[in-house]
């Protein structure tokens, strides 16, 4: 079978629903929904009009030979998924996801956000939808990403801030999840990401796999070939799963996570949960997870809101697990030069999760040397991290005056 | 018989039903929340329900997150939970049941953990966020070593479910009053009853309701139609006012609701 046709609840040992059984009947019909969704040409056709006069899909490539020049000279080209409306791929997956809420008669839509992009995009189709929206959002995060914070109240969302455990994206989901619990039956829970239990890692990926798919045949037109590598960032990871999906069944083309490594992987704040993890049960699916000896999970640190998070999507669990795709960690500071990098030698200001990305792919040329050509899927932008990279950069500098 | 089978059906004799009691190990000490288990368990507490700490605990609402963290922030560590097991029993004569998520249990590794359940005392485990579906390495390792195994009803899980969760639980069906977290509620659902209902008609000996309950008056109310009536997040609650006295004061008035014929 090929690795394409993968569709969960399994994705090897990975995946499955390791949920309170009030949920069971929720996403039971959200699977139902979505297989109906998946072969109805009309779900397809208001999906792809939405893409194509709100989102502004296609989004394009753009080759940064500047940028290169850092990168052993290889080929370098941008997936541009920062230029979408509301800034980063997670408005893909949101609205697949609000047109299926509105397919299941719900009226009410809640979802949990990281750095804000996601919960940004669902206030977005639920304003576009009017649907009511509840955003949960970690107290650490609405603290360093407040400006997303307040497009989403101005969106007319209403944003809890999650005053629970670690005060991050982990504790987010599980508000959102009791949320859900408890109003499931006038409410959907747009997942942001390819974990959680099935359908969502599966649903979200074929949400997001129209970056690879637009992505492998711009690269054709472009090169005349297909990359010898694709690179993304890794939180949760469908941005990630987004462009690698296409791929999957290219031996020649290399797939390349690159998780938050934070302060460094051999400190004990970072984000590289399949570098560094080991598989176990988290937010209701079984995947690679930072924890102890006691299955507690251990809180995960890095500078992107968006990658700060202890667990992975299944699917990525699996790839990694059949060598598939390589995950490599990156730490804050380098993809903070990265993003730096990129900024003034492209014009081009990344999100610090994409920055990730980025400095992987750095390190990846001089590796594969210039004949080679690496995708990066650039899946957001940057204004909503002027604050953390301002004062990153003012630290820096201080200190070089110092020094 | 399981002896948490044997305590409903002595309950059910008597012409009433057993009162259940949740309380987390480790909260607000070690050394407390045993005393305090063994407390209710003096004051009307038919079976324990010892909870498990646990950092990600999606069905717990705010009182018993409150409580688990405290737990975790001061320690505690999956040994302990054994270890109270072994202190509670050996004090009072009443069957303990661990409640926790499933990972500990995964990292523990099933067996093992079945195995040193066994060897504390312990009558079996409640498991929130595992489904029949994807508990085969549970069903495996409680039928070998002869723990049981509670399982969760909800009041939308369809009839097909609803067979299976009686089919797979031992013990009892813990039926879920409401959709919803823990915590206490003004009013447990109408949702109940008709749950516990529709246990029955898919061949449940023993349901036992939880979720919402907080005063011996619901108590009486669920004991009505269901053989057991589980209080948590009211006695935690307790605890963390009054200490041990207090939880202990809190049981004695719950299991006025139990209605006893003797």
């Amino acid at each position: 079978m090929a690795l394409r046709d993968e569709t969960g609840p399994y994705f090897g040992d990975f995946g499955g629903r390791f949920v309170p059984e009030s949920l069971i009947a929720a996403l039971d019909e959200l699977s139902e929904a979505w297989e109906l969704a998946k072969q109805d040409p009309g779900y397809a056709a208001e999906l792809s009009e939405l893409h194509a006069t709100y989102t502004g899909r296609p989004s394009i490539i753009t080759e940064v030979p500047r940028f290169a020049e850092h990168a052993g000279g290889a080929r370098i080209i941008l997936k541009r998924e920062d230029l979408n409306h509301t800034g980063s791929h997670k408005i893909n997956n949101v609205l697949g996801q609000a047109l299926l809420t509105k397919r299941i008669g719900k009226t009410r839509v809640i979802a949990e956000t990281g750095a804000g992009q996601h919960g940004v995009a669902t206030a977005t189709a639920a304003a576009l939808f009017g649907l009511d929206c509840v955003i949960y959002m970690g107290e650490v995060d609405t603290e360093r990403q407040a400006l997303n914070v307040a497009r989403m109240r101005l969106l007319g969302a209403e944003v809890i801030a999650v005053k629970t455990g670690s005060r991050t994206l982990k504790d987010a989901i599980n508000d959102a999840m009791r949320d859900w619990v408890t109003n499931v039956e006038s409410t959907n829970y747009i997942f942001g990401t390819v974990a959680g239990p099935h359908p969502f890692p599966a649903m979200v990926r074929d949400l997001q796999k129209i970056i690879g798919e637009e992505a492998r045949q711009q690269v054709l037109d472009l090169t005349g070939k297909l990359p010898d590598a694709v690179a993304a960032c890794v939180g949760g990871g469908s941005n990630a799963m987004g462009i690698f999906h296409a791929f999957l069944d290219d031996p020649d083309v290399a797939l390349y996570g690159f998780e938050a490594a934070g302060e460094g992987v051999d400190t004990p704040r970072h984000a590289a949960t399949i570098s560094k993890g080991r598989p176990g049960v988290l937010h209701g699916a079984k995947s690679f997870l930072l924890q102890d000896d006691d299955g507690q999970t251990i809180e995960s640190h890095s500078i992107s809101a968006g990658l700060d998070y202890p667990g992975v999507g299944p699917e990525h669990s699996w790839l990694s697990s059949i060598g598939r795709a390589t995950y490599r960690p990156v730490t804050d500071a380098a993809a903070m030069s990265a993003l730096r990098l990129l900024s003034r030698t492209e014009g081009i200001i990344p999100a610090i999760e994409s920055a990730h990305a980025l400095a992987g792919a750095l390190e990846l040329g001089k590796e594969l040397g210039a004949e080679a050509t690496i995708l990066i899927n650039l899946s957001g932008r940057g204004d909503k991290d002027m604050e953390t990279a301002g004062r990153y950069f003012d630290l820096i500098d201080q200190g070089a005056e110092q020094s | 018989m399981s002896s948490v089978a044997s305590v409903l059906a002595e309950r059910k004799e008597a012409g009433s039903g057993a009162l259940i009691g949740y309380l987390p190990v480790g909260f607000p000490t070690f050394d407390e929340s045993v005393d305090a288990a063994v407390a209710i368990a003096r004051n009307g507490v038919d079976i324990i329900e010892l909870g498990l700490p646990y950092s990600d605990p999606v069905m717990d609402g705010p009182v018993i997150q409150k409580a688990t963290q405290h737990a975790l922030a001061n320690g505690f560590k999956l040994s302990h939970g054994f270890d109270a097991v072994r202190a509670i029993t050996s004090r009072v004569d009443v069957p303990v049941l661990l409640m926790t998520y499933w990972n500990p249990v995964v990292q523990y590794g099933v067996e093992r953990f079945a195995d040193d359940l066994a060897a504390a005392g312990g009558a079996g485990l409640i498991t929130p966020d595992l489904i029949p579906d994807e508990g085969a390495d549970w069903l495996a390792a409680s039928e070998r070593s002869g723990l049981d195994r509670v399982f969760l009803a909800a009041p939308s899980s369809s009839d097909a479910r609803l067979r299976q969760a009686v089919d797979a639980s031992r013990g009892f069906v813990y039926a879920v009053s409401t959709m919803g977290i823990t915590g206490a509620r003004g009013d447990v659902d109408k949702a109940a009853q008709i749950l516990v209902s529709r246990l029955r008609e898919a061949g449940c000996e023993n349901a036992c309701v939880g979720l919402g309950i907080s005063t011996a008056e619901q108590v009486r109310e669920i004991l009505a139609y269901a053989d057991g009536a589980i209080v948590g997040s009211a006695l935690v609650k307790a605890l963390a006012d009054g200490g041990v006295d207090r939880v202990a004061a809190v049981a004695r008035e719950l299991a006025q609701g139990t209605a006893r014929a003797n």
